[in-house]
């Protein structure tokens, strides 16, 4: 039993990880409509940036992690306004090729800038566990900061985007772009913003992965990358309590699947569970069905 | 083997539609299309309800409304894009609850679309083709080996879609891209591929869409010459009114998702309820 | 003769000349050891490339799982070579591809029944799925041959040999020791085989209906093309395609193991279709070839560090230049006064 809930953390930890990165897909997506290749290499930036601040410059953790999300901004920006912006009209093969160059572009730029060789990312919390049951179940620190962190940025998305002026004029924009600009909606610079934000999340989640997953090189981002994009399609895409839901599950039965089936296959499994979801519930779990105009 | 059981649930009676009208001449064949009560709902949103129709064998019928009344959605039941709610779709006799798009489509009824649909990267000649795929048969690998049956039936197919777009005189642009024609021919090369599917009912909507008046009167001339070389049935949703009036056996008028007048043009141009609805209420006094 | 004959002539044309002009350069010695060493390989990636289009570009859907298929074809033309007794290595090869042809399109079918019943973004990430599951199995796979036949174990190897059998596939260590028996006759004739199934298909009823559906599906429904059938069709033949061309690929290896053919795998050859044009089966064999012996040539070993950031710029550039609506009027204005009349294979 303890094992289990012991797996069960572990799953849930993972899962926060992805959901958050998966946040980023979707909300792009909701909005742009594109699948943002690159979004699994800027978790691998931001996780690059907070290792140098710490490692090499000294710096305490919670000025590399604003440093990394800082950074992560600026960088969703300029991809956004440099690479997808003149696509906006293009066809989306053409939009998620684009988007496959920049992540080349990334893993490629690290390399040369930081070599391919490993780094170890430093950890940021106490290796003490937080023990319970007369020290029989131990939850990590990581673990614990990483499901809070999760919960937080959700209940502040949520709040985002159905309280604030912004967030209403993003969900506008991703119901229908032309009437949200004939009220008055600055399309581009909500798009803008929403690579923003999805690329700060992106930050704060390759730190978050690094911590428990500490080895870093230029592909660190690609398998949490796949692997939260397909967590935002299993939650149903462009939804954010589908991206939590996705996220966590997608967590929980990697964990599960390693444990208690086979370690070669969990990553096997994590994709046939995806595949049966997408089968029985094309548009995800929470996902709109939308019925094609005729 | 399971028992053999005899319940019959308790029946709920329906009413028989007894107000369907088809032309004279039709009368002693069966209607190629006959709807009764058909509804369907989006959510709880009632598009259409209790649509009752019949189309008589060569009848060119239409049906009319203000925009938004349900008039494509008719359209998209008949051809099963969406699955009706309730009631029944006959065609030809036959119930097609249940049935595809593509069943429908071989049980002989073939459309025309709103918004043109064609397959804007292929050629005007492989258009037609398409249509004729249930035609041309012959296997992917004699295909693909080119065997004696490809080039046969591709020889029978040739001169098939030649023949087809003699009716629009529109030959000559066999060869030209389908995306590259001008408005007027797209909406033209759609009724020929609908055609060259061998329908015994033919949908039209809005095919007079975007063309000036002399179009229009071509098109007309043309509805009238396909119904009577193929002797079939044409269904159409127009709001040209000359052209409704003008070659319309039967009108339907639809409005708000339910019949508020059938008859000839003559009945419908008469009736107040299809004026209400067109110009609104007469304010009293 | 119409355009589209026209086209496929010259491309029929083009590959014959390069084929000719290489083996002359080759007898002549005139061809360094790299190039030759990359001549199967081009070819293997030229016939991958042509299969590919044949579902991105034909039939209009994205795949990000095909290097999935050229692995089944992979291994199972490398198991084929290394177990059937047949002397003649011409022979051998011939049936280690139809075996990799076989194998894959068996995992196509198996793949497409489910998969294509979605539309999309959706089909485009389970074929991605499917991909990483293909690897996952291929990694866990061993499979080895003795005198009593073929012994197959998944997840842990636990063959045991009577008398003096050997491993063919050990898991994720792959297959070692190779007799490489691909020339770049073999290419040659498959590449052509690949171009003749696909012109002939998309001239024919078959690939008219494939075509339908690319362009407008419902309309495709309306006049009755069965849709699900001519999706499978097409996925299932550029299945069999890539899984020939995996085996053509593995038989001129030392070594091949599951890693090769990953999602990156799947990426690249996606980029030589999209680079080459879509629905462009010339332009899909150039920019396979152009893009396997470019990182190779001296002047981009040179780069060597800068090789592969250079590719991803490149990459980015064009998509902007023939995708974006400003460029491309541009571009028409200046290059391409005449109005295209002529409907073209895309």
């Amino acid at each position: 039993m303890l094992i289990f809930l012991n797996h069960l953390i572990n799953g849930l930890s993972l899962g926060s990880v992805y959901a958050i990165i998966a946040l980023g897909y979707t909300m792009v997506y909701g909005i742009a409509k594109m699948l943002n290749f690159a979004h699994g290499d800027v978790i691998m930036v931001g996780a690059y940036i907070c290792f140098f601040a710490v490692s090499s410059y000294r710096l305490p953790p919670v000025i590399g992690v604003v440093l990394a999300v800082a950074a992560c901004t600026a960088l969703g920006i300029v991809i956004e306004r440099l690479a997808y912006k003149p696509l906006r009209q293009a066809s989306s093969l053409a939009v998620l090729i684009t988007a496959i160059g920049v992540s080349y572009f990334l893993q490629n730029g690290a390399q040369l800038l930081w070599t391919s060789n490993i780094k170890m990312f430093p950890s940021f919390f106490s290796s003490e566990p937080i023990a319970l049951f007369g020290g029989e179940l131990k939850i990590s620190a990581a673990a614990a900061v990483t499901v809070l962190t999760c919960v937080v940025i959700m209940l502040a998305l949520s709040w985002f985007t159905g309280r604030t002026k912004l967030g209403k004029a993003m969900r506008a924009c991703s119901e229908d772009k032309g009437a949200a600009q004939l009220m008055g909606i600055n399309v581009n610079a909500t798009i803008s913003m929403t690579f923003a934000i999805g690329s700060a999340l992106a930050a704060v989640a390759g730190v978050l992965f690094c911590s428990v997953y500490p080895t870093l090189t230029p592909t660190t981002g690609s398998m949490p990358g796949i692997k939260a994009f397909t967590a935002a399609v299993f939650g149903g895409i462009g939804s954010i309590p589908g991206a939590l839901l996705g996220g966590v599950l997608l967590g929980i039965i990697e964990i599960f699947a390693g444990a208690y089936i086979s370690t070669q296959m969990s990553n096997a499994i994590v994709f046939a569970v995806l595949i049966v979801v997408l089968l029985v519930r094309p548009s995800g779990l929470l996902g709109k069905q939308i019925r094609e105009k005729v | 083997m399971s028992e053999q059981k005899n319940n019959y649930p308790k029946p709920r009676l329906v009413p028989v539609p007894s107000t369907n009208i088809i032309p004279e001449r039709d009368i002693d064949k069966r209607p190629i299309l006959e709807c009764r009560h058909l509804g369907v709902d989006f959510g709880g949103l009632t598009a259409v309800d209790d649509f009752n129709m019949a189309i008589g064998r060569t009848e060119i019928a239409g049906l009319i409304g203000p925009n938004g009344a349900g008039k494509t959605t008719v359209f998209n039941l008949l051809t099963k894009v969406y699955q009706p709610t309730r009631g029944t779709v006959m065609i030809d006799g036959r119930d097609t609850a249940g049935k595809s798009t593509i069943q429908v489509s071989h049980m002989g009824v073939a459309r025309t679309f709103q918004n043109i649909r064609l397959f804007n990267n292929l050629t005007v000649e492989d258009n037609v083709k398409i249509g004729l795929h249930e035609h041309t048969k012959y296997s992917a690998l004699s295909g693909i080996l080119r065997l004696p049956s490809y080039w046969k039936k591709e020889k029978e197919a040739h001169e098939k879609t030649l023949e087809l777009l003699r009716i629009f005189d529109m030959q000559d642009m066999a060869g030209y891209q389908a995306g590259s024609l001008p408005y007027g021919a797209q909406r033209r090369l759609e009724i020929v591929r609908a055609l060259a599917t061998g329908p015994s009912l033919l949908l039209l909507d809005e095919p007079a869409a975007g063309m000036n008046p002399s179009e229009t009167a071509e098109l007309m001339h043309n509805i009238r010459k396909i119904r009577d070389t193929f002797q079939i049935a044409i269904m159409l949703i127009e709001h040209d009114m000359n052209l409704v009036m003008g070659v319309c056996e039967g009108i339907c008028v639809l409005n708000f998702g339910r019949i508020i007048a059938k008859g000839t043009p003559d009945d419908i141009q008469a009736n107040p309820a299809v004026i209400e609805a067109y110009l609104g209420k007469r304010k009293e006094g | 003769m119409n355009r589209t004959n026209r086209v496929n002539f010259a491309t029929y044309a083009m590959v014959i000349l390069a084929f000719a002009a290489l083996q002359i350069m080759g007898s002549a010695g005139m061809l360094s050891s790299t190039v030759r060493g990359q001549l199967v390989p081009i070819c293997a990636y030229a016939a991958m490339a042509l299969s590919l289009n044949l579902t991105v570009g034909v039939l209009g859907e994205l795949s990000l799982g095909h290097a999935g298929f050229m692995s089944v074809g992979a291994f199972a033309g490398a198991v084929a070579a290394a177990a059937l007794p047949i002397s003649s290595d011409p022979l051998r090869l011939a049936a280690a591809m139809l075996a990799g042809a076989v194998f894959a399109a068996v995992a196509g079918t198996l793949v497409g029944i489910p998969v294509l019943r979605l539309n999309g973004d959706y089909l485009a990430i389970v074929t991605l799925a499917f991909g990483q599951i293909i690897k996952s199995i291929m990694e866990n796979l061993y499979i080895g041959v003795d005198s009593r036949g073929l012994h197959v174990s998944f997840l842990e190897n636990r063959i045991i040999f009577r008398d003096g059998g050997k491993m063919i596939l050990n898991g994720a260590m792959g297959v070692n020791g190779i007799n490489k028996i691909s020339t770049f006759t073999a290419g040659f004739i498959l590449v052509m085989l690949v171009l003749i199934v696909i012109f002939n298909l998309v001239g024919s009823r078959a690939g008219r209906a494939i075509m339908a559906l690319r362009d407008n599906r419902i309309a495709a429904e309306s006049v009755g093309i069965p849709v699900t059938k001519y999706k499978l069709m097409a996925f299932v033949i550029s299945a069999a395609m890539a899984g020939a061309a995996g085996a053509l690929f593995a038989l001129g290896q030392n070594t091949i193991t599951a890693n090769k053919f990953d999602f990156n795998t799947s990426i690249l050859i996606l980029v030589f279709v999209v680079l080459g044009g879509q629905g462009n089966m010339w332009g899909s064999i150039l920019a396979a070839t152009f893009l396997t012996v470019l990182p190779e040539t001296k002047a981009m070993r040179g780069l060597a560090d800068y090789r592969m950031l250079v590719y991803a710029v490149v990459l980015i550039l064009v998509m902007l230049a023939t995708n974006n609506p400003a460029m491309q009027d541009f571009i028409n204005t200046r290059f391409r006064r005449k109005k295209k009349k002529e409907g073209t294979v895309r």
